[in-house]
């Protein structure tokens, strides 16, 4: 009747290496979704390296009556070409802002034209015969060179891809996150507060829980759909400014907030509720003093999540207009404006292979900012986390 | 069950497989002669070993929580395990079946055998080793899938059925075996957690024996049970050790003392008497289990 | 002056006669309690509810009149408005004031104000949910009037580009007409879905498996945040790793075969978007598998079951609603996926079965639509809202089943559980 041992584990031979299969094809599913990451990480250091590095010349600039009405002028003619158009626009005004240059002559570093700076990146070479001579001859004397590129980090979007920056769409970005949480934070808090603390189990709270729930899960272009027939069209909100991107960003968010809120009102055990009952504290002053400052670690992860959500959010914003062409950014909500992704998204679709690489690196820079927030959120908490 | 799984106590006292660590080894020690053997042996009765305890020890991390169980299960009759809450007995009833590999932190020492093959030994298939030595639960725990299926499962996956006539017939004799066959005969198609509770739980017994295992662990199978439900397989287990070793683990004495032959009392991780069950609740022979039976504490 | 500064001036007279009634109430209150009559409550919730009573009305009134400035376009001057409110607000000054009262709930008073703005809060997001269905709805409706509801069901040509033409009054003259057959859209929609989900189910369900089932506890730790982070890359970048990297990719691949591949084929943001999806998947599935009770496994592997087969005939069929349900989001999170399209899959609404083929999706319609030079009215700005009307229904009922789902299998295990 019984079988023996060996006789059971030979017949088991076989099934034991289905069960092993098993094992490595899930790990090696496990794998493959980690090497994903390895290799989109690395793709974007790869492509995006060389945006935080810019081609600059050494030259001798003369600041003198004929280069303040002609910028070009104040060059050699040999050298011309290789620098960068907007060094040419922004000489009369430093002349203007610093007349004691007035006169001289300086041998400086100025910023090279993108072709420059992608010939001696090695992408492509766009420059004529006469000027790589040139441009070889001066980098043998050590006159061209590739340095830290803090333009990229100084200025806005423009036409010269050596003077593309990412710093208006940063500014953009941080008026907007602004105008988000200052709408979405205490909204999302009082309404989780309102159902996991208040509200009478009735229709009308299952259907606002119901409720958040498929709203967190609508397709986030549909939010710029409603920011565009109700904040533009109906309230009349500036088309492209943080303000209407924010509000829009802000119903997105809300569902986050809320939920992770509620998650972590729960958390607290009702024992703390039942002792401050206990001692004569009402309702309102229960929540106040004794579940909110609680839970705040776990409101906080929720809503730093919320916020990388945000940030990294385009389709809604490309349809309320932020995907404008912005030099240079304004300190208002209410003026047009860009966030970095969306930044993103404009380098991406220029036809110009010299953006290519400012699309990385503001990528990079994106990435940077949301894996710290992220990191953050998860530092929060681990810290703050309680078992009760 | 046949002479080559249950072998006479008598002809054991040299195990096949020998622990590696001759220093640590239970035999080397040269236990008591009669260490692990029941206090008082059941009269008239001609009983085989079927599973050896020596000097098991087992931690949770750093925690004791078996310290040097030994104990002899004979083959046919039913071995009680009671004891306070938290005394380790049900522990000890997942070293028999190796459940315990499950939970990390556990590390275990000393001799648990069977059929002569030391079941914490590298080389044995703790996979094989379920296979004779079944389990059933505190709480039923069907699959979903339907009453047949909950059945039928494990032969099929042990290559035990050919056909779909043997495994109907299997499946009936296991049903009929746990006596459930009457109630679900006609609906055997319906998921098996639309059962009661006592029904899952023959269901859960039903599953375990279509496997035809040696043994079979019961851990409080009747504790999430009505009065009814528990007096039917109270029954059952009388039945059933005419073809199976049951062992299994009680809080309830009054339990322990209509079902077991045996019975062994569990205090603080440590086995404090081992003892035919009559002798047990008549006449124990340590203060402590007397203590334990007469209610002093538990 | 200027509205600022008026509105500036507001603010800080508000400001102030709060600050009043704060001070004054709080004085009375105290100097009450000091005769040693019992009160209600304590002299600081006092000076809050005359606070309350101050600004609580006039903000009211002055929000009120804006609404009513800017929407019903009524001809208040905002002078008169702001002194309205002011004087509502002196008004409630006084009687909050005379509120202080020994047997006048305070508190109580507050705290039904506060319970009242939360229960307001919560309103909000049933406020989104209608303003998202009445926008869609309203424009969709229009566009509708415009053109017709079954050409725009039964329709396999897209061709939005003459409509504006229509819109000037010139629809005559434009030649070929605008055409808003929807299926070519739907088509590259649940292509582009279908190769997603063919990437990130059997990945996330994998990875999730092993996590839950296989991984030591060690793995586990370090895997979790590495697929966190995956979930918390912006789409808009994976757009740009479908577009850079994947789409020449799959060109050259395809090349090797000996095949001609678009550069903005489906396969690419298909193959990326199932990328972004594994985590949703394998975290979601996570969940789901590790709340299959215990039990289940230990009765699986006490019967001499292999771990393996126990995952595959116990765990995976018990947890099946639930990785079902999980996939149904997924889904829905793919067919509203924007950028990685916008960037990566064509433009040309094309009915084609093949992925090498450019393909363009209903969202990357939308976008076309709103982000031209199009003035609101025309047919071509509102077809994006027709098509977003669609978007969200078939989204909706995908989460409402996913949803319907998820709570059965919870329902299920909870019972089990006895």
């Amino acid at each position: 009747m019984s079988q023996s041992f060996e006789e059971i584990s030979a017949q088991l031979k076989k099934r034991h290496r289905r069960s092993a299969r098993m094992k490595w094809m899930t790990m090696g599913a496990l794998i493959l979704s980690a090497a994903f990451l390895v290799v989109f990480i690395s793709d974007m250091v790869v492509r995006g390296w060389p945006a935080f590095q810019q081609a600059q010349l050494q030259v001798e600039v003369s600041y003198d009556e004929q280069s303040q009405k002609l910028p070009l002028a104040a060059v050699d003619e040999d050298v011309r070409p290789l620098i960068s158009r907007g060094f040419f626009r922004s000489l009369p005004r430093e002349m203007e802002n610093n007349p004691e240059l007035m006169g001289t002559t300086q041998t400086r570093w100025v910023i090279a034209d993108s072709r420059v700076d992608q010939f001696l990146k090695g992408n492509e070479d766009r420059l004529r015969p006469a000027d790589k001579e040139t441009l070889q001859a001066l980098v043998e004397d050590g006159r061209a060179a590739l340095k830290f590129n803090t333009t990229f980090f100084t200025t806005g979007d423009s036409k010269m891809p050596e003077l593309a920056g990412i710093a208006s769409a940063a500014i953009g970005t941080v008026m907007t996150m602004l105008v988000t949480m200052a709408v979405c934070f205490p909204i999302g808090v009082m309404t989780a507060v309102y159902l996991e603390e208040f509200a009478p189990d009735n229709r009308l709270t299952q259907l606002i829980e119901i409720n958040i729930n498929n709203l967190a899960a609508v397709p986030s272009i549909l939010f710029g759909l409603l920011g565009l027939a109700i904040y533009i069209s109906f309230f009349g909100v500036p088309r492209s400014s943080p303000l209407v991107g924010g509000l829009t960003l802000a119903l997105m968010t809300l569902p986050v907030i809320i939920i992770s809120t509620r998650a972590a009102l729960r958390s607290v055990p009702d024992s703390i509720r039942h002792a401050a009952f206990g001692v004569g504290c009402s309702r309102w002053q229960v929540v106040r003093d004794h579940v909110l400052p609680v839970s705040l670690p776990g409101i906080l992860t929720g809503s730093i999540i919320g916020l990388a959500q945000a940030m990294g959010e385009t389709a809604p914003l490309i349809i309320v207009g932020m995907v404008a062409f912005i030099p240079d950014a304004s300190i208002s909500i209410t003026d047009a404006s860009t966030v970095m992704p969306a930044q993103i998204f404009t380098w991406a679709s220029e036809p110009n292979s010299a953006f290519a690489e400012k699309t990385a690196g503001g990528i990079l820079v994106l990435l940077a900012v949301l894996i710290f927030l992220n990191a953050l959120a998860v530092w929060l908490r681990n810290k703050f986390e309680r078992r009760w | 069950m046949n002479d080559t799984t249950l072998q006479n106590f008598q002809t054991q006292q040299d195990p096949p497989t020998a622990s590696k660590d001759a220093a640590r080894d239970p035999y080397t020690q040269a236990p008591t002669p009669d260490k692990g053997q029941p206090v008082t042996r059941n009269e008239n009765v001609e009983e085989n070993l079927s599973v050896r305890v020596r000097d098991l020890n087992l931690w949770y991390g750093d925690h004791q929580a078996l310290k040097d169980i030994s104990i002899d299960i004979f083959a046919n009759t039913v071995t009680a395990l009671i004891g306070p809450s938290g005394c380790g007995k049900s522990t000890f009833l997942r070293c028999l079946n190796r459940m315990n590999d499950l939970i990390n932190s556990v590390s275990i020492k000393g001799l648990v055998e069977m059929d002569g093959h030391d079941v914490n030994a590298r080389g044995m298939d703790e996979v094989a080793l379920r296979r004779r030595v079944g389990m059933v639960f505190q709480k039923p725990n069907p699959f979903p899938k339907s009453i047949y299926e909950n059945v039928a499962y494990a032969p099929r996956m042990h290559d035990m059925v050919s056909r779909k006539a043997d495994q109907d017939e299997l499946v009936e004799r296991a049903l009929r075996d746990a006596g459930l066959w009457n109630e679900v005969k006609d609906k055997l198609h319906e998921p098996g957690t639309s059962l009661s509770g006592g029904q899952q739980q023959r269901l859960c017994i039903a599953r375990a024996i279509a496997v035809r295992p040696d043994v079979i662990l019961m851990d409080e199978p009747t504790s999430a049970l009505d009065p009814i439900s528990t007096a039917t397989i109270e029954d059952l287990m009388d039945k059933l050790k005419k073809d199976f070793t049951i062992v299994t683990v009680t809080h309830n004495m009054q339990q322990a003392a209509r079902v077991a032959d045996y019975t062994a009392f569990f205090h603080l991780g440590e086995m404090i008497e081992y003892n035919a069950t009559k002798q047990m609740f008549s006449n124990p022979h340590t203060k402590k289990a007397e203590d334990y039976i007469t209610g002093r504490y538990g | 002056m200027t509205t600022n500064t008026v509105f500036l001036l507001f603010c800080a007279v508000l400001l102030v006669l709060g600050g009043v009634a704060f001070t004054l109430s709080r004085a009375k209150a105290s100097r009450v309690r000091a005769t040693g009559t019992a009160m209600h409550a304590q002299p600081d919730q006092y000076a809050w509810f005359a606070v309350l009573a101050t600004a609580g009305p006039a903000l009211l009134v002055s929000a009120l009149g804006a609404f009513a400035l800017l929407l019903m376009g009524a001809e208040i001057p905002t002078l008169y408005l702001l002194s309205a409110s002011l004087i509502i607000a002196t008004i409630g000054l006084v009687m909050g004031l005379s509120q202080v009262r020994p047997d006048f709930h305070a508190r109580r008073a507050i705290e039904g104000v506060i319970r009242k703005l939360l229960a307001a809060a919560a309103m909000i997001s049933i406020l989104t949910t209608l303003g998202i269905l009445l926008s869609i709805i309203t424009e969709a409706l229009r566009f509708f009037q415009m053109h017709s509801f079954w050409d725009f069901v039964t329709g396999t040509t897209w061709n939005p580009g003459a409509s504006f033409l229509s819109a000037a009054g010139r629809g005559e003259e434009g030649g070929s007409a605008a055409q808003f057959g929807s299926i070519p859209l739907f088509a590259g929609t649940f292509m582009i879905t279908l190769i997603a989900m063919l990437v990130a189910i059997p990945f996330g369900l994998g990875a999730a498996i092993y996590m839950v089932e296989f991984a030591p506890m060690r793995i586990r730790k370090a895997a979790k945040p590495v697929i966190e982070v995956l979930a918390g890359i912006p789409t808009v970048v994976y757009g740009v790793f479908a577009a850079l990297t994947v789409a020449p990719l799959v060109v050259d691949i395809a090349g090797l075969f000996g095949l001609d591949a678009s550069y903005s084929n489906a396969l690419a943001p298909g193959l990326v978007m199932g990328i972004m999806i594994i985590p949703f998947i394998s975290s979601l599935s996570d969940d789901v598998i590790n709340s299959v009770p215990n039990s289940l496994r230990e009765g699986a592997l006490a019967l001499g079951i292999t771990k393996g087969e126990m995952v595959r005939n116990v765990v995976v069929p018990a947890a099946a609603p639930g990785i079902i349900s999980a996939s149904l989001l997924a889904v829905s999170r793919a067919l509203g996926e924007t950028m990685i399209v916008v960037m990566a899959a064509g433009m040309r609404p094309n009915l084609t079965a093949n992925p090498l083929e450019d393909m363009t999706t209903v969202t990357v319609s939308i976008v076309a639509a709103l982000t031209g030079d199009q003035e609101f009215e025309s047919a071509q700005t509102l077809s994006a809202f027709a098509l977003g009307l669609v978007l969200f229904v078939v989204t909706l009922t995908l989460n409402v089943v996913s949803v319907f789902m998820i709570r059965r299998f919870r329902e299920k295990y909870r019972v089990n559980n006895l």
